[in-house]
C-alpha cells in the first residue's frame, strides 16, 4: 500500500512538471527577444534561439529540461548566465533551515497547547489559547512580521534584517533568523493547535474513552494514551500541510526580513522573466508538497494498527 | 446468605439533560448488594439501568448528574469522596464490562496492553506479573490461544472473544464488584451462551459480586441470584430469581414475561407460484466468497425468515436480491421473469417491487429531512404523486403506521423514539407500494415491548396488502412468532429450509439444533442443563 502511495506521488510530480512547463510555454513574448532586448538583429536572434534550443519542438525541449532536472541540472539562468543549480543550492538550504527552525518551534508548542486545551476544554486556558490562536491566524503575516520588528528589533534585541552567508555559525544563524521563524510560528501554530484539540475532543465521547475513565485512569493519561494515538492521522496531515507551507509559502516573510531563500529567488526571477529559474523553483516547491504529503500518508498508515495489522 | 453488605445505594436520583432542561431519569432507587452476590437489573431502554450501574461506580456520564441519595461502597461514600479516591477504586475494586467490546477496546493498543493498564497504574502488580496473569485469565475465559491472543489488536479478534477478553480485563485487579452492562446483547445466540457461561463461571470462581444489566430476562435468569425490575427510573419490584420467574407480583413484570406470546396465525400452504425466486446464487466480496449456491422462494402474503449467526450471508442474500451486489453465478426471478442482476440494469418499476427496512433506523433515516419528505420521496419518485395527492398519501401512510399525521408530519427523525423511527422505516418502504419487503434485523435494536408492537404492525400490513416479507434475523423467538417458512444459513450456505412447523420439530440438521438449543429459556437451570448435555454429547 505504501509502495502504491509512492508510485502515485511520483506520477503526480510528473504531471506537475508537465503543467509547469506548459504554463511557462504559454507566457507571452520570446525569450531570445527578451534577452537581447533592443540590440536584437534577426541574425543574432536566430543564433541565440539555436543556441538555447528554442527551435526544437516543445516535447523535445520538455524532455531535455526534465532529464536535466532529474540529474540536478536545471540549465543556466537567462538573466545572468549562471547555472541555476548554484543559484538554488544555498538558497534551498536557507529555506529548509528556516522551515525546520519554525517547525521545531511550532510543532511541539501546538501539540502541547492542543492537548492541554482538549484536556481542560471550556476552561479559561482553553478559551485563551483559542482566542490567541485565532488572533494570530487572522493577521496577515507581513503585519505580524512588522509588529515583531517594531517590538523586538527596534529595541535592539534581534536583528530585523537577516545577513547570513555560508560562513555564519549555527548559533548566529539561530539568533539572526529568530524573528522570521517566530513570525512563521505565529502563523502556523493556530492551525495545528486547533486541529489537535478538535481531533482529540472528537474522540472523547467514544466508548473506549469512557472505558478508560471507568478503569480509573487520570484525565491526562486518557488524553495522551487513549485519545491521542487515535487522533494522529488528522494531526499528522495538518502538520504536513503546514510544513509544506513553511517551505513554499514564506515569500512575504522572506521579503520583509530580506532573507535569502527560495521565495525571494522566485520573486526576483518572475520580475526578471528568468523563466528557467521560475520553472526550477516551482518544481522544487511542488516536490516539497508532494513529498511531505506522501510522508504524512505513510505516517498515518503506520500509526493505524487497523491498516498495519490485517486480520 | 447473610454476607457482608458490599454496596448500598439509597434514594438515588439522577438527572439527565435534554437541550437546556434537566429531567429526572432515576427517581429514587434503593439497592443493596452483598459480597459475592449477583444482582440482575432489568428493564427496557430508558429505564435507567445503565445509569444506575454507572452510579454504582460513582460515575455519571456527560449530560447526567447525580442529584440525590447516597452510594456506599464498602463503607466509602462515593458521592462525597474526592474524585481521586473514586478513581483509585475504579478498575481496581469496581470494574466495568461494556455492551460493545468492539467499541470499548481502544483500537490503537494490543489487548494485553489494555489488560495490564489497570493493575500497573493502580499499583496492584508489576507489568510482567499482570501479563502472566492475563494469560491465565484468558485461559479461564476459554479464549482460543490464550498465550497469543493478547498480542492482537481489537480489530483482529471476533466480537464474542472481545467480550470475554473484556471480562478478563475487568478481573485483572480481582475487583470486589463488576458491573456488566448488557455484555451479551450484541452477540449471536450461539456466541451469547459461551460468553454467558464464561462470565458466570469466573464470577463464581473469584467470588466477585456483580450487577448484571440486561433487557433479556432469560439471560439474567441464568446468572443472577436476585432480580430487580426498573421502569422509567423507578423500581417495579425485586425478588430472588426463582421467585421472580415463578411468581412475579407486578403487572409490568408479568407483561415483560408475556411479550413473546404474540404469534401470527398459521397460513395455508402457498398455492400460486413464488413471487420471487433466488436460484443457485453464489456471490463474493472481491475474492472472499460469501454465498455458495443459495436458493429459496418468496411467496406473496407469506413471511420467509432467514436465520443464522453473523457472517452467515443473510444480509448478503438481501443485497443480491435488491441488486446491490450482483452475484457471480445464479440469478433472481421476479414473477417468473429474470431480474437484471445489477441495480443499474433494473427499471424503476422493478426497483419499486422490492423495498428494504434496516436494522438501525437511526442511521437509515436522513436526520435532516422531515417525515413528510422521508415518506413522500418514494411516493413521488415511484408513483409520480404530486401536491394534494402526495399529501393525502403521506397522511394515509402515517395513519397506517399508527402515528398521528397532524402531530408527526413535520417532525425530524431525531424527535422520535427508536420504535417510532422504525415505523417510519416501514412507512417509507410501504410508500413505494412494493410486493416484497426485506426486513433486515428490524427488531434487533428494540426493546421487547416495542419489538412486539412492530411485529404486530408488520403482520397487520401483511394481511391488509398481501405483502411478502423476507425477514432476516438471528432471533429465533421472532421467527416463531411471525414466520411461515424458514431458511437456516451457515457460512454462506443454506443448511436447512422448509415450513416453520417442520423446522421447529425434530429431527434438525446439527446446526439448526445448535441454534435452537442456544435460545435462552426462562428457567434459571437452563444454562447448566444445556452445558451438561452438550458436554456429555461431546464425550
Amino acid at each position: 500500500m505504501i509502495a502504491t502511495r509512492i508510485a502515485l506521488g511520483i506520477g503526480l510530480l510528473f504531471i506537475v512538471s508537465v503543467v509547469i512547463f506548459g504554463a511557462t510555454e504559454l507566457l507571452p513574448g520570446d525569450l531570445a527577444n527578451e534577452l537581447l532586448g533592443q540590440s536584437a538583429t534577426p541574425e543574432t536572434l536566430a543564433a541565440l534561439r539555436e543556441q538555447l534550443g528554442l527551435n526544437d519542438p516543445a516535447p523535445v525541449r520538455y524532455w531535455n529540461w526534465l532529464t536535466g532536472a532529474l540529474t540536478g541540472d536545471f540549465g543556466v539562468s537567462m538573466a545572468n548566465g549562471r547555472p541555476i543549480a548554484d543559484l538554488i543550492g544555498a538558497r534551498l538550504g536557507n529555506t529548509v533551515f528556516l522551515a525546520l527552525y519554525a517547525a521545531a518551534l511550532s510543532v511541539p508548542i501546538s501539540l502541547i497547547l492542543g492537548v492541554l486545551a482538549a484536556l481542560w476544554r471550556n476552561s479559561i486556558f482553553d478559551r485563551a489559547a483559542n482566542a490567541g490562536a485565532l488572533t494570530a491566524i487572522s493577521f496577515p503575516e507581513f503585519f505580524v512580521a512588522y509588529i515583531l520588528v517594531l517590538w523586538l528589533a527596534q529595541t535592539g534585541l534581534f536583528p530585523s534584517m537577516v545577513r547570513i552567508n555560508p560562513t555564519t555559525t549555527f548559533g548566529d544563524r539561530l539568533y539572526m533568523t529568530f524573528l522570521p521563524a517566530l513570525t512563521l510560528m505565529l502563523v502556523v501554530t493556530a492551525h495545528m493547535m486547533r486541529m489537535t484539540r478538535a481531533a482529540i475532543i472528537n474522540l472523547m465521547a467514544s466508548p473506549y474513552i469512557e472505558m478508560a475513565r471507568l478503569k480509573g485512569m487520570s484525565p491526562l493519561r486518557i488524553v495522551l494514551r487513549h485519545a491521542l494515538p487515535n487522533a494522529l492521522a488528522p494531526i499528522i496531515n495538518v502538520i504536513a500541510l503546514n510544513l509544506a507551507y513553511l517551505i513554499t509559502g514564506v515569500v512575504v516573510v522572506e521579503v520583509v526580513f530580506v532573507y535569502p531563500g527560495l521565495g525571494q529567488l522566485m520573486v526576483d526571477a518572475v520580475s526578471n522573466r528568468d523563466i528557467a529559474v521560475v520553472q526550477a523553483v516551482a518544481l522544487i516547491f511542488a516536490a516539497a508538497y508532494v513529498a511531505l504529503n506522501l510522508l504524512a500518508d505513510v505516517l498515518s498508515t503506520i500509526t493505524n494498527p487497523r491498516l498495519m495489522h490485517r486480520r | 446468605m447473610a454476607r457482608e453488605v458490599l454496596l448500598k445505594i439509597e434514594g438515588l436520583r439522577i438527572e439527565g439533560r435534554a437541550g437546556d432542561a434537566w429531567t429526572e431519569i432515576v427517581k429514587g432507587i434503593d439497592l443493596t448488594l452483598h459480597k459475592g452476590e449477583v444482582l440482575g437489573l432489568i428493564g427496557e431502554s430508558g429505564a435507567g439501568k445503565s445509569t444506575v450501574g454507572l452510579a454504582a461506580m460513582g460515575f455519571a456520564r456527560d449530560g447526567c448528574r447525580i442529584t440525590g441519595g447516597s452510594i456506599l461502597f464498602d463503607g466509602i461514600d462515593l458521592r462525597q469522596a474526592p474524585e481521586a479516591e473514586r478513581r483509585a477504586l475504579r478498575g481496581k475494586r469496581i470494574a466495568y464490562v461494556a455492551q460493545s467490546a468492539a467499541a470499548s477496546f481502544n483500537p490503537s493498543h494490543k489487548l494485553i496492553d489494555q489488560y495490564c493498564e489497570a493493575p500497573v497504574i493502580h499499583g496492584v502488580m508489576p507489568r510482567d506479573e499482570a501479563a502472566h496473569d492475563a494469560i491465565d485469565l484468558y485461559r479461564r475465559m476459554q479464549l482460543p490461544d490464550p498465550e497469543g491472543i493478547g498480542f492482537r489488536y481489537p480489530h483482529q479478534v471476533s466480537g464474542g472473544q472481545l467480550q470475554r477478553a473484556m471480562t478478563a480485563m475487568a478481573m485483572a485487579c480481582r475487583p470486589d464488584l463488576i458491573i456488566f452492562d448488557e455484555p451479551t446483547t450484541a452477540l449471536d445466540v450461539t456466541t451469547q451462551i459461551e460468553v454467558l457461561a464464561a462470565i458466570r463461571d469466573i464470577v463464581r470462581q473469584f467470588d466477585t459480586a456483580a450487577i448484571y444489566i440486561t433487557h433479556d430476562l432469560a439471560v439474567v435468569a441464568q446468572a443472577a441470584d436476585r432480580i430487580k425490575v426498573l421502569l422509567r427510573g423507578d423500581e417495579v419490584e425485586e425478588a430472588p430469581t426463582r421467585q421472580m420467574l415463578e411468581a412475579p407480583r407486578e403487572d409490568y413484570t408479568k407483561s415483560l414475561w408475556a411479550v413473546r406470546s404474540f404469534a401470527r396465525p398459521e397460513q395455508p400452504a402457498p398455492q400460486a407460484a413464488p413471487i420471487l425466486s433466488v436460484q443457485n446464487v453464489s456471490a463474493a466480496y472481491g475474492k472472499v466468497p460469501v454465498l455458495d449456491d443459495v436458493s429459496f422462494d418468496i411467496h406473496a402474503g407469506r413471511t420467509i425468515a432467514v436465520v443464522g449467526e453473523s457472517g452467515s450471508g443473510k444480509s448478503t442474500a438481501a443485497r443480491v436480491i435488491t441488486g446491490l451486489l450482483p452475484p457471480k453465478s445464479g440469478g433472481v426471478l421476479f414473477e417468473g421473469k429474470p431480474l437484471p442482476l445489477a441495480l443499474k440494469g433494473r427499471t424503476r418499476d422493478q426497483l419499486r417491487q422490492v423495498q428494504m427496512i434496516y436494522q438501525m433506523a437511526d442511521t437509515a433515516l436522513n436526520p435532516k429531512l422531515r417525515l413528510r419528505e422521508l415518506i413522500g420521496r418514494p411516493a413521488q419518485m415511484y408513483l409520480g404523486l404530486q401536491g394534494k395527492a402526495l399529501e393525502t398519501r403521506i397522511r394515509d401512510l402515517l395513519d397506517l403506521i399508527e402515528l398521528d399525521p397532524d402531530t408527526y408530519i413535520d417532525r425530524l427523525p431525531g424527535e422520535l423514539s427508536g420504535g417510532q423511527k422504525q415505523r417510519i422505516g416501514i412507512a417509507r418502504a410501504l410508500a413505494a407500494e412494493p410486493k416484497i419487503i426485506i426486513c433486515d434485523e428490524v427488531t434487533s435494536a428494540l426493546d421487547q415491548i416495542v419489538q412486539e408492537g412492530i411485529l404486530k404492525l408488520l403482520t397487520r400490513l401483511q394481511d391488509e396488502f398481501g405483502l411478502a416479507y423476507m425477514f432476516i434475523t438471528h432471533d429465533l423467538a421472532t421467527v416463531r412468532a411471525i414466520a411461515d417458512d424458514v431458511v437456516v444459513m451457515q457460512r454462506g450456505r443454506v443448511v436447512e429450509q422448509g415450513p416453520k412447523a417442520e423446522m421447529f420439530a425434530p429431527p434438525h440438521a446439527p446446526y439448526t439444533e445448535l441454534l435452537l438449543s442456544s435460545v435462552p429459556e426462562m428457567d434459571p437451570d437452563w444454562l447448566t442443563r444445556l452445558l451438561e448435555s452438550r458436554a456429555s454429547a461431546s464425550v
